[in-house]
């Protein structure tokens, strides 16, 4: 026989790995996860990844205006620029990579063709003071979108510009604000439940009125008696979101609209969540009088790790007149896009930003929708709330929801279920990062001790769910059989252990310097 | 010294107050990152804010014991706010007033009266 | 439906293992009145290829500012983004993933915020900066609100070069927090008439460099001044890119910079989504709006970042939070940070350099058009011009005939009585044939 003894082993070698016995690496990288530095600690930083051509002109006749001093920027060629993202990639959870059950927040699937579309030039190389006639087909599509929120939500007019949901609150209080002064009847208290989301109580401080919080009653809805009582002459506006933050739909808002209407006051609602009602309610049925849509949540546009988002605020007819500028009208054929409303309509309470809103996500937000229509939009809620009462379902035995009955886009647990283990619910969250989950959102709403509050949206398979509640079933037993270590420790698995939030906030350190580097790039 | 069901305590020195939190309240804040302490002569009425402290998840408003006019702030805490931890009865009081009102300590709390409040929550 | 997982079955075994009968009985706590049965009065589904013909139909009804000379600017500008960038911001890991509220699994984002917020504090000559406002528009309005905290005091006094919308962005805000703004009439070159307005309960004065004009102004004096009066000085710049050839606000002693970052990594884009950058000086960071990222370490001592001094925000102080904001411009931040690092120093000074070099071949290819007034001597890539017409009516001219030629005065400020001005920018899009282009047409028009 002819021996080949040459070559490479072929099967593991067979080494006891005991926990804890597993050597750390020697120059920082494990395995697919690269040790990056920050681009301001490599060496040499006359480096370029653009070749532009000679100048034509110099600068002489800025004279002293020219900066002389060097800025302080590093230059990456392509290479290194692609490797230092991608290297940083890899440390991020992402929705493509698995279930991302923030509640509140909506973490659902983002379809690539709104990408393709929000790039096409005719979008994307557009320039927003070009003359009108030039942008029609833009005009066209802000027209179009606004038709469709307006359909969804049963509401009059729609403001098109908010950037974000705090953006579309503060538009919406602003033309609460603006429709009582109008009256000549300034009011002075905007009431909120304790139960809302920080942007609200921020946004109508940030507007001038004072915040009252309204009571919560023991199934977790708004306190209707305490709402009666609350309201009076100086109320401006209600803040309710629905279904709220417990994951819960407001059984009594047709009667909270009319108390509040009642006492003069409008009705804001945060609709923060409306993916669990799209398409089945229509809050312009419930009697609200101004709502933001996060497209970034509802409407499937990418959270982008912090924005940008949208929120487009629809407004009832009797604060329709008050709306901001710009907006979109159609005269005949043609669109216009009012950018000043003096004279007959002086009534607009003035204007939210430079131009006329996220136009990238109107783009995104209404291939979306033109994809589903309103028979697929109708099932995204359904499968939204369904797929919620799934995992209350399934994890209801071992873990304890807060509230009884059915949930709607969201389920929410408190911590009861872990008392006497010495596990709080932040350990809980740190050891679902090592089991490959990104948390739930926690101690969010206050109301509700050691809140875990899971938001799985329609976009998740019965598979998935499963296997996340396979495990979160497998961590309870864990937690409750006093496998302590396992989340007092967590995470163990990912790029980083627990951070120390402390020093960070106490020795603030918001941006590289060189004398506090160990490693000084030449400047 | 005496303490508030806010759990503010307050040293009182001819008529010169100084103002921190309990033992009890650092300990419940947590890691103390930052402290804003008042402007010397500020003028203070009973539950106005006299000091903001924070903690990495919260911060909070420190009213005013008594009335009385900011004669001294403690700026250490601007670059150890740890004191406010280490030492809160101590190093880490908040300001110094001049009282105006010397009655407003009667309905305060001692020490007994206020562990006593402490072991009621 | 292409984007959802459950089939028929699945959802009837679900709806078992919770025990309802139908979906219905999940929406039982919706009022009667309310509930629809039927979907709304909308088209239904579509496949992708139905969905791109409707929206390229509407695409291809603009005009694209690369299908022939275009010389629009006014707040927002067109540069070359090199391909690299939106390779990079598509990738699954940044494109969906969520504010970077858990730090282990965030290090990616948390990094390349920590850097965006080095490279902005370096550009803008300042010591901090925070993770991204929604664009300059709203960050000048968050620094007219941060200066009034800041001196406790009432009043902001905006130049008659900051950009109207700008100034009708903050003038919205600051009217309902109790902030009193005072506009000054637009000027060409009038940065310095802030001083002039400054009272006892000014807070805070506000310029822009280069302006909308176009005029590049030296701001050092007007920071002294202000300063000597305990008021801050806040400088807006609309076109970022000016500040790899210009003096930074920051050497130039501003208090507070605000900027529109769109220049940097991100397209047109019809107006939005941009990106809002916001430095400081450090003393004033407590009091600084939105998010910001800071350096630590983990359990086992290694570094890595999170967002840091929360306090000031809503999810924490609610009503009494230094702003309502919450989402930022993540994306457009990272868009931003990767073309400043392919720009690197070397690059942004070089993009600058022809910037303003194309701006003196517009400049001077005007001047030979009989009838035209430059209007702005010192200029970066942006000029006003003057012309024997009505300019809005001018723009609509040549767009007939296929030439972008900038953005009439009128069209921001309609009663500002500058019906006859026009602003032109140049940047390194600008090639000579445009110019060419834009002056055959200019002297065929009056």
């Amino acid at each position: 026989m002819s021996m080949n003894s040459v070559g490479r082993p072929t099967r593991p070698t067979l080494v006891a790995t005991l926990p804890g016995a597993i050597p750390a690496t020697l120059g920082g990288g494990r395995g697919l996860l690269q040790d990056e530095a920050l681009i301001f600690e490599r060496e040499g930083w006359d480096s370029s990844g653009v070749d532009l051509p000679e100048p034509s002109q110099d600068a002489s006749d800025l004279g002293d205006m020219v900066r002389r001093a060097p800025i302080g920027l590093p230059g990456l060629s392509e290479p290194e620029a692609m490797r230092h993202y991608v290297r940083l990639s890899q440390k991020n959870h992402a929705i493509d990579l698995a279930l991302y059950p923030l509640g509140s927040c909506t973490m659902k699937h983002n379809p690539r063709l709104n990408e393709k579309m929000a790039r096409l030039p005719g979008f994307a190389d557009v320039h927003p003071l070009q003359p009108q006639s030039s942008v029609q087909g833009a005009l066209e599509l802000m027209d179009q979108l606004a038709h469709w929120l307006m359909t969804l939500t049963g509401m009059s007019a729609v403001a098109m510009s908010p950037k974000a949901g705090a953006h579309g609150e503060l538009c919406g209080l602003l033309a609460i604000r603006a429709a009582h002064e109008a009256r000549g009847d300034a009011r002075k208290r905007v009431l909120v439940p304790t139960s809302a989301h920080g942007t609200n109580p921020a946004t109508a401080a940030f507007v001038g009125y004072e915040v009252e919080e309204i009571a919560q009653t023991a199934d977790g809805r708004v306190d209707i008696a305490d709402l009666a009582a609350k309201l009076g002459p100086d109320v401006a506006a209600i803040m309710v979101t629905n279904p709220n933050t417990c994951g819960l739909f407001e059984r009594d808002v047709i009667q909270i609209a009319e108390l509040v209407h009642a006492a003069g006051a409008y009705f804001y609602c945060d609709g923060a969540n409306f993916n669990a009602i799209v398409g089945r309610v229509r809050p312009g049925d419930l009697g609200v009088d101004a709502m933001h849509i996060n497209l970034h949540k509802t409407f499937s546009t990418p959270h982008g790790g912090g924005g940008p988002g949208s929120g487009p605020v629809v407004l009832s007819a009797a604060l329709a007149p008050f709306a901001p500028t710009p907006f979109v009208v159609k005269r005949g054929e043609a669109y216009e896009l009012v950018e000043y409303r003096e004279g007959e309509a002086v009534q607009a309470f003035g204007r939210l930003c430079a131009f006329h809103g996220q136009m990238g996500m109107y783009v995104r937000a209404l291939s979306y929708m033109l994809s589903h229509g309103a028979d697929g939009l109708k099932q995204v809620a359904e499968d939204a709330v369904l797929n919620a009462n799934y995992i209350k379902a399934r994890l209801s035995g071992v873990m304890s929801a807060a509230f009884e009955g059915p949930c709607m886009h969201e389920a929410l647990f408190d911590d009861h279920w872990l008392e006497g283990t010495g596990i709080t619910t932040l350990d809980f969250a740190k050891a679902m990062i090592d089991e490959g989950f990104h948390p739930m959102t926690m101690y969010f709403p206050l109301v509700v001790h050691g809140a875990m509050l899971i938001e799985p949206t329609e976009t998740e398979s019965k598979a998935e769910l499963d296997r996340f509640c396979d495990v979160l079933l497998l961590l309870a037993e864990a937690a409750k059989a006093g496998d302590v270590e396992r989340f007092k420790g967590a995470p163990f698995h990912a790029p980083l252990r627990r951070l120390d939030e402390t020093l960070a906030a106490r020795r603030p350190r918001l941006r590289w310097r060189p004398e506090l580097s160990t490693d000084v790039a030449a400047e | 010294m005496f303490f508030t069901k806010d759990h503010e305590w307050i040293k009182v020195d001819g008529d010169v107050a100084t103002v921190g939190i309990s033992a009890y309240a650092a300990e419940q804040l947590g890691d103390v990152v930052f402290v804003e302490v008042p402007d010397l002569g500020k003028v203070l009425t009973v539950g106005d804010s006299l000091a903001v402290v924070e903690s990495v998840k919260a911060a909070s408003d420190v009213y005013a014991p008594v009335a009385g006019e900011v004669i001294e702030a403690n700026g250490d805490l601007a670059a150890a706010p740890e004191t406010v931890n280490a030492d809160p009865e101590g190093a880490g009081w908040f300001a110094k007033l001049k009282i105006t009102d010397p009655g407003q300590i009667e309905g305060l709390m001692d020490r007994t009266a206020y562990d006593a409040f402490l072991a009621s929550l | 439906m292409r984007y959802l997982p459950l089939s028929p079955s699945d959802r009837s075994a679900m709806l078992g293992v919770i025990g309802a009968a139908t979906i219905d009985d999940l929406f039982v706590d919706v009022p009667v009145a309310a509930r629809r049965d039927q979907p709304v009065d909308l088209p239904f589904h579509q496949g992708e290829l139905e969905v791109e013909r409707a929206l390229s139909a509407m695409a291809g009804h603009n005009r694209t500012a690369g299908q022939g000379p275009f010389f629009c600017g006014a707040g927002a500008y067109r540069h070359h983004v090199p391909a690299t960038v939106d390779h990079i911001i598509q990738r699954s890991e940044f494109l969906t993933s969520y504010t970077p509220y858990q730090p282990e699994i965030a290090q990616g984002t948390l990094q390349y915020l920590f850097e965006f917020q080095t490279q902005v504090a370096a550009l803008t000559g300042m010591d901090v900066a925070n993770a991204s406002m929604y664009d300059g528009s709203t960050a000048t309005a968050e620094a007219v609100m941060m200066a009034a905290r800041v001196t406790r005091r009432g009043k902001a006094v905006l130049s008659g070069g900051l950009h109207p919308h700008y100034a009708r962005t903050a003038e919205t805000l600051a009217k309902v927090a109790g902030v009193q703004v005072q506009r000054l009439d637009a000027a060409i070159d009038g940065e310095a008439a802030v001083l002039e307005a400054i009272d006892d309960d000014t807070a805070c004065v506000v310029v822009q460099t280069p302006n909308l004009f176009g005029t590049v102004t030296d701001v050092t004096a007007i920071a002294a001044a202000a300063q000597a009066k305990g008021v801050l000085l806040i400088v807006v710049v609309t076109e970022v890119v000016s500040l790899g050839l210009l003096k930074s606000p920051g050497e130039m002693g501003a208090d507070i910079v605000v900027a529109e970052g769109q220049s940097i990594g991100n397209a047109l884009n019809f107006g939005g989504p941009y990106v809002g950058l916001f430095a400081a000086r450090e003393k004033y960071v407590r009091q600084m709006p939105g998010r910001l990222c800071g350096e630590t370490v983990d359990a086992d001592g290694r570094r890595g970042f999170v967002l840091t001094l929360s306090t000031r925000e809503q999810h924490i102080r609610r009503d009494k939070a230094t702003s309502n904001i919450c989402t930022n411009s993540g994306l457009c931040a990272l868009a931003f940070t990767i073309h400043m690092s392919l720009l690197g120093e070397v690059g942004l000074r070089k993009l600058a350099m022809i910037n303003h070099a194309k701006a003196r071949d517009l400049r001077d290819g005007l001047m030979g058009v009989p009838g035209v007034e430059i209007l702005t001597e010192r200029f970066f890539n942006e000029i006003a011009i003057r012309v024997p017409t009505n300019a809005a009516a001018l723009v609509e001219t040549l767009a007939g005939q296929g030439i972008l030629a900038g953005v009439p005065v009128s069209r921001l400020s309609p009663k500002g009585g500058m019906d006859d001005v026009l602003l032109l920018c140049a940047t390194e899009t600008t090639t000579s044939s445009d110019i060419a282009a834009l002056v055959a047409a200019l002297k065929g028009a009056f």
